[in-house]
């Protein structure tokens, strides 16, 4: 009879398993829809054997009988509208049972806590952080410190890594606490000020490779965790977005009975909202892989032929004009995030892209994009040298030189690859190698920075 | 026979409304019922079913209910409830006129 619960047949029992993971990957489809379509499924496998035939046979047919799985998602997209959204909070993991995605809620809030109370253990030892002064140096130096283990610890926990692998990668983050606190930083010091912005980078690779695991050597798991990383940022954006709506109510309602929620908000509902959004933000990520999955992407699309016409603006009118580049802090620091930007377009762009695709508009779009970066950049180097051969090296210089030609080397070899590519000359998964090959240099550069850069410009 | 698809979408609401109406059922039965009515004339896919019963579920032609079948997995049971029984009415009536006028112009082609 039909209804049987379960096949004697091993490997029937797995191929309807695989179809069940493959149907609950689906965003219109729920738990109990799958349930209903496998009762279904079973119902005709155990009607066919028992009209005689094998097992194989029947599974084939009755698969065929269920029909197209993308039509059929879409159909329940459209009987079920609102879970596409429902879906963006909640979502029970592919595989695994509901219970396990609630020990991951309950692992994240603990971890999203963890960091936010970090923030305040400094407090205790009379760094406290208040509304009236600026944040000790100690905070900026230490910043990526209060949060980046605890995230290696999530993906550590959500890889299910032995504690072998979490043992290795604590070197990274008790080096990087070594070199942000033992060197004797003169006060508002420019080296310091280097370490608080590149520790973060180059303790980012530790996260990546906890992310990733022993995938970090296969060009799949790096591009897997640059998507990863976009994808974090647009979050972090929103939950920031969020947060400052917080903010601005918390002083809204508590001015008016005369309450003032200065200490508050400062020592303690933006640090410690800001690091655990990290954590946050990362499960979002993590649970919601295919919904902001298309916002990077999209975001690439919009911002290429922007940043091209800036760029070509920006060109024309240095020529028409003849002004040359006026250099000062900012300038050195504002042409490397330029760069920095054009750099992430491309990256983005390139792990969007379907590699057997041949070229089309939007890639010449984005070999001109680069191209022009690279004449912009050009004229900004040459400016920046010859600023140093009058005024001498400084810390701040030397970074922003050396930022600088890790991201000329990058864009450069990227034109010449693009260039090959759209006259048919080469594969654009040359390109993306490139891309996912270089990305430990920005991390080394960085480490660089932090080991070396103090005791070499003594402190300064 | 290949039925054109806009035709078999159209007759799945008052098909599922009146096998229900015989009594409260589930997927498989239904899709059973329907090849077994049809004379095997009508196919569907059989998933194409679910989002139906639901749609109906929702505007509230059809109630469901979770129960254990006779092999002990769970099995969502359907029962046309009275919103259901006079769409169904309804929709007979519209398929009727269509019926009739039909029959009408096809009798007349054969008698001529």
């Amino acid at each position: 009879m039909h209804g049987m619960t379960t096949f004697a047949d091993q490997p029937i029992e797995d191929q309807i398993a695989q179809w069940r993971a493959y149907l609950r990957r689906r965003q219109a489809v729920d738990g109990p829809d799958v349930e209903e379509l496998e009762g279904h499924l079973r119902d005709q496998l155990a009607a066919l054997t028992e009209a005689g035939l094998g097992a194989d046979e029947a599974f084939l047919i009755a698969v065929k009988r269920m029909g197209n799985l993308d039509a059929l998602s879409r159909e329940f997209a459209r009987a079920h509208s609102e879970r596409l959204w429902k879906q963006l909070v909640v979502a029970p993991e592919a595989d695994t049972p509901a219970n396990t995605s609630r020990t991951e809620m309950l692992v994240v809030l603990s971890l999203a806590v963890a960091a936010a109370l970090a923030v305040k253990v400094p407090a205790l030892f009379g760094l406290p952080l208040s509304p009236n002064d600026e944040p000790p140096p100690f905070y900026f130096r230490n910043a990526s410190l209060f949060v980046l283990p605890l995230l290696t610890v999530y993906f550590l926990w959500k890889r299910g890594s032995g504690v072998a692998s979490g043992l290795w990668l604590a070197l990274p983050f008790a080096a990087g606490a070594v070199f942000a606190n033992v060197f004797p930083f003169r006060t508002g010091s420019d080296t310091q000020r280097l370490t608080a912005l590149h520790l973060p980078i180059a303790l980012w690779l530790a996260v990546g490779f906890a992310y990733v695991r022993s995938r970090w050597f296969a060009a799949a798991g790096r591009m897997d965790f640059v998507r990863f990383s976009g994808e974090l940022a647009i979050y972090y954006v929103l939950i920031a977005l969020g947060g400052g709506v917080v903010t601005a109510f918390t002083f809204m309602m508590f001015s008016a009975i005369d309450m003032n929620p200065d200490w508050f908000v400062a020592g303690w509902l933006i640090p410690c909202g800001a690091a655990g959004a990290i954590i946050v933000g990362s499960w979002l990520v993590e649970a919601k892989q295919s919904v902001i999955e298309n916002m990077a992407p999209v975001l690439t699309r919009l911002f290429t032929p922007l940043f091209t016409v800036l760029l070509l603006a920006f060109l024309a009118t240095m020529v028409w004009t003849g002004n040359p580049i006026n250099v000062k802090r900012e300038v050195l620091i504002g042409f490397d995030l330029l760069l920095a930007v054009v750099v992430g377009l491309v990256l983005y762009a390139a792990s969007a892209r379907d590699p057997q695709a041949p070229p089309d508009f939007f890639d010449g779009l984005q070999l001109l994009l680069v191209v022009s970066a690279l004449v912009v950049d050009g004229v900004a180097l040459a400016a920046i040298a010859a600023r140093i051969s009058e005024f001498g090296f400084t810390p701040n210089r030397v970074a922003a030189l050396g930022e600088n030609l890790i991201l000329l080397v990058n864009l450069a070899r990227s034109a010449w690859l693009y260039a090959r590519f759209l006259r048919h000359r080469g594969s654009f998964a040359a390109l993306e190698r490139w891309q996912i090959a270089y990305l430990p240099v920005y991390a080394e550069w960085a480490a660089l920075v932090v080991v070396v850069f103090p005791p070499v410009f003594g402190y300064r | 026979m290949d039925m054109n698809k806009d035709l078999v979408a159209a007759s799945a609401t008052p098909l599922v409304l009146a096998i229900l109406a015989e009594g409260d059922s589930y997927g498989y039965a239904i899709i059973k019922r329907v090849a077994e009515l049809s004379g095997g004339r009508l196919q569907w896919t059989d998933g194409m079913l679910y989002p139906v019963l639901h749609r109906l579920e929702r505007q509230g032609c059809v109630a469901a209910k979770w129960s254990a079948s006779e092999s002990g997995r769970r099995r969502k049971y359907y029962r046309i409830t009275k919103e259901g029984r006079a769409q169904l009415a309804a929709q007979r009536e519209q398929w009727r006129a269509v019926d009739g006028t039909l029959r009408g112009i096809w009798m007349r082609a054969c008698t001529v």
